[in-house]
């Protein structure tokens, strides 16, 4: 359950530090565009030694690794692995590269004996990921999907717009394929860190489509995501309304009832029940 | 020296607030053609107690233009009493190593004095006092100034000025009030005279003589430029926080009194609290102190009703302070003296303050580092802590490994009993004093830390530092406002 | 005279530390940090351990801390030993 992911260089002790003091429900620990070929090696043992030493605060721990290109077994996983993330962020992922990256993570996690299986979250940036969207949100352990549109709309040959019109089946497509086999559609990053306004109507879009999560590219946007794709007060009183007129003796054995003149049957009060989860979760309750 | 009758800092008010006459001058051949001239005729000599303003702050050429004349004239024992010192002062070192100015009273220093100090150069003593606390001591008697060295940008023939017009102008005079009411003599000093004054912030009655040099000051080193909000995402989230809690205790509501800093955090603050009071339709009463551009903005918008001023720290704000009659001069008196009737502190509901180091009892340090360099001094901090209904200090919790919070403050400069909130990236802490506070946060769910979990969280972070050792050379002391002494100023171990 | 292998890691940014560490005939730790009062034994410590936890019993390590925590000090270390490694 994710509304905020916020990306945090790896390379970066300043940012390693408080990575987890701006509210994100997860931090991605970036080991690829973040930073430069020269110090990837850097970054690696800088994350590792941070993760096994620093007292971090509660939230999901992701890392995205440099593209996957062969079978063989990258010395970063291999590094990366352990008890203490959570999940792993394939950038440039396509069906054949998250099965590898499924395959790799399961060798790595017999060899070091973990008590817990690592999720996926691939980053849909390439014109081919997008046509075989559904495919790559079917693989096992796939719990999320990321909208990359700048690298996708370098792939598409077209600029990059605020409009964002060249990007809106891409977007469309990643929310049926996340949706369909029950998984996060977390929207690809604004850019513009100084435009807070530019922000909000483009996570308000998002939402609209079926987006449920953002990505982050700056701590100042963590706060707005978060607001944006968190039930409102008026959605969360209306769902104990729901939950609570389902639990009356007169209703609780119907198929469908009615409240104040709409029915209300199965699939609402699943959602019901679904937000106010979410609500607990997220301490809005 | 405490004078008789005063009661250490816990009253509400000093018991004893003796004043002594102001000294209307009785000169009328008022010009003088140098600073050697005055020194002459003043027959200033060993041993005397000189005093200046600091509106000229870092581009101040007065000040290192009377330490000449001291150097030249190789005067000794001298007591210099300026309201700041900063680093364009650093001619005050060789003086300070030779022994011609043997004690320093001030509320602020900064630069190579501040180091030379703290190092055991001086062969006196050094007296912090607060921007309220100074006034006090002169208009009392306590700190008697033989001669007020006044740097005034615009002068006329009679001695009137103001900080408005001319090449070097900077705004409010706050800072000179009492030295010009109290001390035995005044020396206005000026680059720039004019018959057509705009106000008289400066009453020639009490000048005794006047002084016209080619510059006083340097006006990029006068009005440096608008400090520009925090970019830094940790120092934002502090912002932000700091906002939260104000608002969750009610304080954002009309008739809101508001003073905050000039450096990145504090005008963040005071940027986000613009926000919020637009869309609230908010309209607080005013908003006090150093006066920023963002102030005179917020002012200008209607979102305070007036204005008072200490010192300008633009130009935006001299330009408000010239034009608009709702932008109120403020003397230091006026402004922070406990002695003062209708002092503004008193009046405050909400100050933003800094911190070098906060203690598990929420005492404060702003005067030196953990080292025990000296590198400020309260100005304003102890007085607004102690006259704002809400006090809030904002600060990292861990910087480059360093924790703000310490067992016990290396210098205290602001009692906790003053001190309410303290608003870091990890947690915000109440002082437990404040029941009414904590209560009325916890009737909204308001997320708090204690100090003692906030401590234990930065250590965590950084490890047990080893503790520093203080040497036991003194080299001075602080004074709260009231005139007590609160705490002993030690030289630094080589 | 052969020059003595020599690699770096890490910057000069607060909370950071650059690391510099050369080949050598002992073990010597040459150590400046912002915070040297408050953390030198700490972060010897770590870089001892460090150098322990390798095997290396030979090395020149040149520290300049800004307030780097323990795990940089570790890190840096590290990754400076094996760009040290990869020049052989």
């Amino acid at each position: 359950m994710r509304r905020s992911l916020l990306f945090i260089p790896s390379n970066s002790p300043a940012m390693l530090q408080n990575a987890d003091i701006f509210g994100a429900d997860g931090v991605i620990f970036d080991l690829e565009d973040a930073v430069s070929i020269s110090e990837k090696d850097a970054a690696r043992t800088l994350l590792d030694t941070f993760l096994t030493m620093y007292p971090l605060n509660k939230l999901e721990i992701i890392v995205r690794i440099n593209q996957i290109e062969t079978s063989i077994t990258s010395k970063e996983l291999e590094k990366i692995v352990s008890d203490r993330i959570d999940t792993i962020m394939l950038p440039k992922a396509t069906k054949e590269s998250t099965l590898i990256l499924l395959n790799q993570l399961r060798n790595i996690e017999h060899e070091k004996k973990l008590t817990k299986k690592i999720n996926i979250i691939p980053i849909i940036e390439m014109a081919t990921s997008v046509l075989e969207v559904s495919d790559i949100a079917k693989v096992e352990r796939v719990n999320g999907l990321l909208l990359g549109a700048e690298d996708l709309a370098s792939d598409l040959e077209v600029p990059r717009t605020l409009e964002s019109l060249e990007i809106l089946m891409p977007r469309a497509l990643t929310i049926l394929a996340a949706k369909a086999h029950k998984i996060d559609a977390i929207d690809t990053p604004f850019i513009h860190k100084d435009d807070d306004e530019g922000l909000v109507k483009d996570a308000k879009f998002a939402k609209q489509l079926g987006m449920n999560a953002k990505a982050c590219i700056h701590p100042n946007q963590v706060e707005i995501i978060n607001e944006i794709f968190s039930p409102s007060m008026a959605e969360i009183h209306q769902a104990l309304r729901i939950i609570e007129a389902h639990e009356r003796p007169e209703n609780i054995h119907k198929g469908a009832f009615s409240l104040d003149g709409k029915m209300v049957d199965k699939p609402i009060i699943d959602r019901a029940h679904k937000l106010i989860e979410k609500a607990k979760a997220w301490h809005l309750l | 020296m405490i004078l008789e009758g005063f009661t250490p800092y816990g009253d509400k008010h000093p018991n004893s607030c003796l004043k002594i006459n102001h000294r209307p001058s009785n000169n009328t051949n008022k010009q003088l053609r140098s600073i050697t001239d005055a020194f002459d005729k003043l027959q200033i000599k060993d041993g005397m107690t000189l005093s200046f303003h600091h509106h000229l702050r870092d581009g101040d050429f007065v000040l290192n233009m009377v330490l000449d004349e001291i150097k030249k004239r190789n005067l000794k024992h001298i007591t210099l009493a300026p309201s700041s010192i900063f680093p364009i002062h650093e001619p005050m070192v060789e003086l300070i190593k030779h022994g011609n100015i043997e004690n320093i009273v001030t509320n602020y220093i900064n630069g190579p004095v501040a180091k030379t100090v703290s190092e055991g150069y001086l062969k006196g003593f050094l007296t912090m006092d607060t921007h309220g606390g100074r006034p006090r001591a002169i208009e009392s008697g306590e700190l008697m100034i033989d001669v007020a060295f006044i740097a005034t940008p615009a002068v006329n023939s009679f001695g009137d000025g103001n900080g408005i017009q001319g090449p070097s102008q900077c705004g409010a005079l706050g800072y000179m009030m009492s030295d010009l009411m109290y001390a035995k003599h005044r020396v206005v000093i000026t680059d720039f005279m004019t018959e057509d004054l705009l106000i008289k912030e400066i009453d020639g009655h009490y000048v005794d003589y006047i002084v016209q040099v080619d510059k006083i000051g340097d006006p990029q080193g006068i009005v440096s430029g608008t400090t520009k909000p925090t970019k830094d995402p940790v120092q934002l989230k502090i912002a932000k926080d700091t906002i939260k809690v104000m608002d969750a205790l009610g304080l954002i509501k009309d008739g809101l009194s508001f003073q905050t800093g000039a450096g990145g955090t504090s005008i963040a603050v005071a940027e986000i609290l613009r926000k919020k009071m637009i869309e609230n339709n908010i309209k607080g009463s005013f908003a006090s102190g150093g006066i920023t551009s963002y102030l005179v903005n917020m002012h200008e918008e209607g979102l305070f009703n007036e204005l008072y001023d200490v010192q300008c720290f633009d130009l935006e704000a001299i330009r408000s302070y010239r034009d608009n009659p709702k932008h109120h001069p403020m003397s230091a008196s006026k402004y922070a003296n406990p002695c003062h009737e209708s002092v503004l502190v008193n009046d405050l509901d909400v100050v933003i303050l800094g911190a070098t180091e906060i203690d598990l009892n929420f005492n404060v340090n702003v005067t030196t580092d953990s080292h025990g360099y000296l590198m400020g001094g309260s100005g304003g901090h102890s007085d607004t802590a102690f006259g704002s209904k809400v006090s809030i200090i904002t600060s990292n919790l861990v910087k480059s490994r360093t924790p703000i919070i310490k067992e016990s403050v290396t210098a205290l400069t602001t009692p906790g009993s003053t001190v309410d909130i303290f608003v870091t990236e990890r947690g915000i802490a109440i002082n437990p004093k404040r029941k009414d506070l904590i209560q009325k946060l916890n009737e909204v769910s308001f997320p708090m830390m204690t100090i003692e979990d906030l401590y234990h969280k930065s250590i965590e972070i950084t490890g047990k530092p080893t503790p520093l050792i203080k040497s036991d050379k003194i080299i001075g002391h602080i004074r709260y406002r009231d005139g007590s002494i609160i705490d002993t100023l030690y030289q630094v171990r080589k | 005279m052969k020059d003595l292998l020599t690699a770096s890691a890490g910057t000069m940014e607060s909370n950071d530390c650059l690391m510099i560490v050369s080949e050598s005939d002992q073990l010597t730790i040459d150590l400046e940090s912002i915070v040297y009062l408050q953390f030198k034994d700490q972060i010897e410590k770590v870089i001892r351990e460090t150098l322990k936890e390798k095997g290396i019993e030979k090395l020149h390590v040149h520290c300049q801390d800004k307030g780097a925590l323990d795990y940089t000090i570790k890190a840096r270390l590290l990754t400076a030993i094996e760009r040290l490694e990869n020049m052989r």
